[in-house]
């Protein structure tokens, strides 16, 4: 069995074709739920990562499940490519559409079904937006703990999709750790429930093997997640350190005390003056870095972490130390955070933002190397990190409309996540290889491991028609990869449209 | 002294010289848990040889160990920097393995708080079905290139692959722990459970038997004094706090009779159910033990009824039948398939976890 020759599709469409599809696709929703013309496209030509850019043949937006049932169906009996989408903010082009395929949105599934306060999960449809399942149970002091920065306009279905994480990762886990249940339609169209209400689920952990698994196994169609109480009480730290080994020193030490902070984040001098100047939090601008420590629990318990946290923190060499005042301080220190990506977009035309996670150790020799490779190719980059869990930021900040200067940021970019590689890390912490990611997965592992996930993806969708040419590189593009690694600045996908 | 042996280029042998003549395997650590499901059948395998610890990094909370290093060994050299296993593993005899311990996806009384096997598991290299040497996720907390392979091979039994090496997260041991017991039944136990889970108290255990609710605090010294307020009922004595470990490990007077011994899995706050036979509830009432000599598909279609699910986890002197499949329909298709994608020619613990045909 060859798992990969199984991938092969033989959807290659004449106008005929396109026409009997788009009447086919009207067939099973309503009229205006089925786009085709290039201006109701435009909207989805692309995710976060705006630059590659392409229409699909068509968008539909279902709002039953037995629709996407329907369109599933029909896409497997004529072998036309399906790629999903949630709110489109993913930042590796994995909601990218195919030129002949169909784009199947979310959109419209935005209802909480249920709520079960006494045993702490909500059952939602995949467009809820992440933020919206917070505020649905907040009235019973409930809360659904992963926050990405974008958690007002991502969906629920993108975030098991992408794995995604927030700065509360580090203490209560990523979105894997965190739901329960998923309703699931197959490449074929079957309906498949994984997971469930109750512990220990026979067979193999299919939940965890869906999440984090780019729209490439099934259409999600509903979520069960897990809700937490909230905590009672939150401070928050700042500190300036002198250098960046100082900060990263001190991260390492709070942990090894026995601390796992709510969130613990770190900005490098230029994201602390650019987040500074956006949203005027007070952080110390001439800090090489500062961190923010967040300590949550029951008023006594974070009084006294807060004074622990205080101690380590002035013994690794801090210069600046602020403990918020009040809530509204408090908030305003994340708010800088939070911002942070905003901020850098003021500051520079453009930027790439890479999603590296390496071992903590080795922080500030990685950053050593980052600045060199920056240097290299004259490009400035600005570090804000996932510090506690070792997950880094880096942005490339570049300016598109100057001549090849994309294409150096991309190079660039790639160099970087080859370095998180060689440092026993890795390429994506949490947005994903989509597209954009695959030239470094071939850095990332050898032939037999993409074999295999190869294989995986087979078992799910033998045709290969869910989001095919995402997040696993096939083995002839690697081999190309390598004969052309040597070569900077080489654009990795020439074929796509760029701004 | 700490065990270091490397077998892999013995093992690996041994795969491909199975795959090659499709010859099944039964692969054993200690052979602590061959009591579970169905009995694997094939030339033994054993990965206990290929032992000790490749790497631990406290500050990072991570830590990589060949299969077979004993669960005890691991443990001493975590104590020593005050960290642990969050999901307190139960062993189920001497010798228990890393390897085994991953393969089975079993859990301790903190899981319902803390995680379970799989929510730790970073990072494996195993051996798939064709004797191929891979490795999957790493050593960092969030890794997102590739599908979760590693998280997939927790509680496969070995059916996907030969676990070899293992990197897990591991936690600081709190700062103070006690527990409380409290006089219940086991509606209100269930109750209770429940509805303080909801609410901000650092909840690392909980069980009720015997018309006793036990529940154990975990965390920074002052939180765990002001949950104690909240809840009342009284100290379990010192010394006595090895009633989670007796738990985990099943030696309680409870677990031992001669009727079988079910594992019931539940949505939390489902009420008790009527079932005949000696009930102990813990998981905050999302996992329940039943000792019955029941018939097995009431047993089976009562839980089913009220959105669970059974495993018959030790057969009784009786030994009525383990009850229907666990998995059917398209599901258990796409188990196979799965199960092909790694051990296309079925030679890994076949039919240990489902019928493979
Ligand atoms: C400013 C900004 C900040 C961000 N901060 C963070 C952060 O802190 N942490 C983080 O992890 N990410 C972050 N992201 C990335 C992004 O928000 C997340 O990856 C998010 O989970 C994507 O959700 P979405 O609904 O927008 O998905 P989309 O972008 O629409 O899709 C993402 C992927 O999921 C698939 N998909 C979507 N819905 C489904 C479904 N129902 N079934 C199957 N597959 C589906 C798509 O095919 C695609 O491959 C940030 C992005 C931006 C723009």
């Amino acid at each position: 069995m060859n798992p990969v020759a199984n991938n092969s599709r033989s959807w290659q469409p004449d106008d005929t074709d396109r026409e009997d599809l788009l009447r086919e696709l009207r067939r099973c929703l309503a009229a205006d739920s089925v786009l085709s013309d290039p201006e109701a496209l435009a909207p989805y030509e692309c995710d976060g990562l705006s630059v590659y850019r392409r229409l699909p043949l068509a968008v539909v937006l279902p709002e039953t499940v037995e629709q996407v049932q329907a369109i599933m169906r029909l896409c497997a009996r004529l072998k036309v490519p399906v790629v999903a989408r949630g709110a489109g903010t993913g930042l590796s082009g994995g909601a990218l559409p195919l030129a002949d395929g169909v784009l199947l949105s979310l959109a419209k599934f935005t209802r909480v079904l249920e709520i079960n306060p006494l045993e702490r999960w909500a059952r939602v449809e995949p467009g809820v937006r992440n933020i919206v399942i917070s505020e649905s149970v907040a009235e019973h002091g409930l809360y659904y703990a992963p926050d990405p920065s974008s958690q007002i306009a991502c969906s629920i279905g993108g975030n098991v999709a992408e794995n995604s994480g927030g700065v509360h990762c580090l203490k209560y886990g990523l979105t894997v750790h965190n739901i329960l249940a998923l309703g699931i339609i197959t490449a074929e169209g079957e309906y498949l429930r994984i997971g469930g209400l109750a512990p220990n689920n026979p067979g193999y952990d299919l939940l965890a093997l869906f999440t984090g698994s780019e729209g490439m196994l099934g259409i999600i169609v509903d979520v069960t997640v897990k809700l937490l109480p909230k905590p009672e009480y939150a401070q928050v730290l700042l500190a300036g350190f002198p250098s960046l080994g100082a900060a990263g020193t001190a991260v390492g030490r709070i942990i090894a005390e026995g601390i796992i902070p709510a969130g613990l984040e770190m900005m490098d001098n230029a994201a602390t003056r650019a987040a500074e100047d956006f949203i005027h939090a007070g952080y110390p601008v001439d800090a090489a870095a500062i961190l923010l420590c967040e300590l949550d629990g029951v008023e006594a318990e974070v009084t006294a972490q807060t004074d622990k946290v205080r101690g380590i923190l002035e013994g690794c060499g801090a210069d600046h130390l602020q403990t918020a005042i009040d809530e509204a301080e408090r908030m305003r220190l994340w708010a800088g955070r939070k911002a942070a990506f905003p901020a850098v977009g003021r500051i520079s035309p453009d930027y790439y933002c890479m999603d590296g996670t390496i071992p903590r150790r080795h922080l500030a020799v990685v950053l050593e190397k980052i600045s060199r490779l920056a240097e290299e190719y004259s490009l400035p980059v600005v570090n804000v990190f996932h510090a506690g869990d070792g997950n880094l930021h880096p942005l490339i900040l570049f300016d598109a409309n100057r001549e090849g200067e994309l294409a150096q940021a991309e190079a660039l970019g790639g160099q970087i996540l080859e370095v998180c590689v060689e440092m026993g890390g890795t390429i994506t912490g949490e947005h994903g290889v989509g597209i954009e990611k695959l030239n470094q997965m071939c850095v990332q592992f050898p032939e037999p491991e993409l074999r295999q996930f190869h294989a995986v993806k087979a078992a799910f969708d033998a045709d290969g028609l869910l989001n095919p040419g995402k997040a696993v590189p096939t083995l002839h593009r690697c081999a190309e990869f390598g004969a052309m690694h040597i070569h900077h600045g080489k654009l990795p996908f020439p074929e796509l449209e760029r701004f | 002294m700490m065990s270091d042996t490397d077998t892999l280029s013995a093992l690996q042998q041994q795969v491909r010289e199975a795959f090659e003549s499709t010859s099944p395997l039964a692969i054993t650590g200690s052979g602590s848990k061959s009591f579970l499901g169905v009995p694997g059948k094939g030339t033994p395998l054993s990965t206990s040889d290929h032992c000790g610890v490749v790497s631990y990094e406290p500050e990072e909370l991570v830590l990589t160990a060949r299969a077979g290093t004993p669960l005890d060994e691991l443990e001493m050299l975590l104590t020593e920097k005050r960290q642990m296993l969050a999901f307190e593993p139960p062993r189920f005899g001497r010798g228990a393995t890393l390897g085994g311990t991953i393969a089975c996806g079993l859990s301790g009384p903190r899981a319902p708080y803390c995680g379970t096997a799989r929510d730790f598991v970073l990072g494996t290299r195993i051996l798939n079905g064709r004797g191929e040497y891979l490795r999957f996720g790493g050593e960092v907390m969030k890794n997102v290139a590739g599908y979760d392979v590693s998280r997939l091979m927790t509680g496969a039994f070995g059916t996907l692959g030969v676990l070899m090496e293992i990197s897990l997260k591991v936690l600081p041991v709190p700062e103070c722990e006690l527990t409380l017991i409290l006089d219940a039944s086991a509606s209100e136990a269930i109750d209770r459970m429940n509805r303080w889970a909801g609410l901000p108290i650092p909840l690392s255990a909980t069980c009720h038997t015997d018309e006793q609710l036990y529940l154990r605090l975990s965390g920074p010294e002052a939180a765990v004094a002001e949950a104690r307020k909240r809840i009342g009922g009284d100290n379990m004595e010192e010394g006595k706090s090895d009633f989670w470990a007796a738990l985990r490990e099943h030696t309680p007077g409870f677990f031992n009779g001669p009727e079988s011994l079910w594992r019931i899995s539940l949505p939390s706050a489902t009420p008790p159910l009527p079932l005949s036979g000696e009930w102990l509830t813990e998981w905050g009432g999302a996992q329940r033990w039943l000792r019955s000599d029941e018939d097995s598909s009431r047993i089976c279609e009562t839980i089913a009824k009220n959105g669970g699910h059974t495993l018959r986890f030790r057969a009784g002197a009786k030994a009525p039948e383990a009850g229907p499949p666990r998995l059917s329909g398209p599901l258990l298709a796409l188990h196979r398939r799965l199960k092909q994608a790694f051990d296309p020619a079925g030679i890994l613990n076949p039919g240990r976890l489902f019928p493979e045909s």
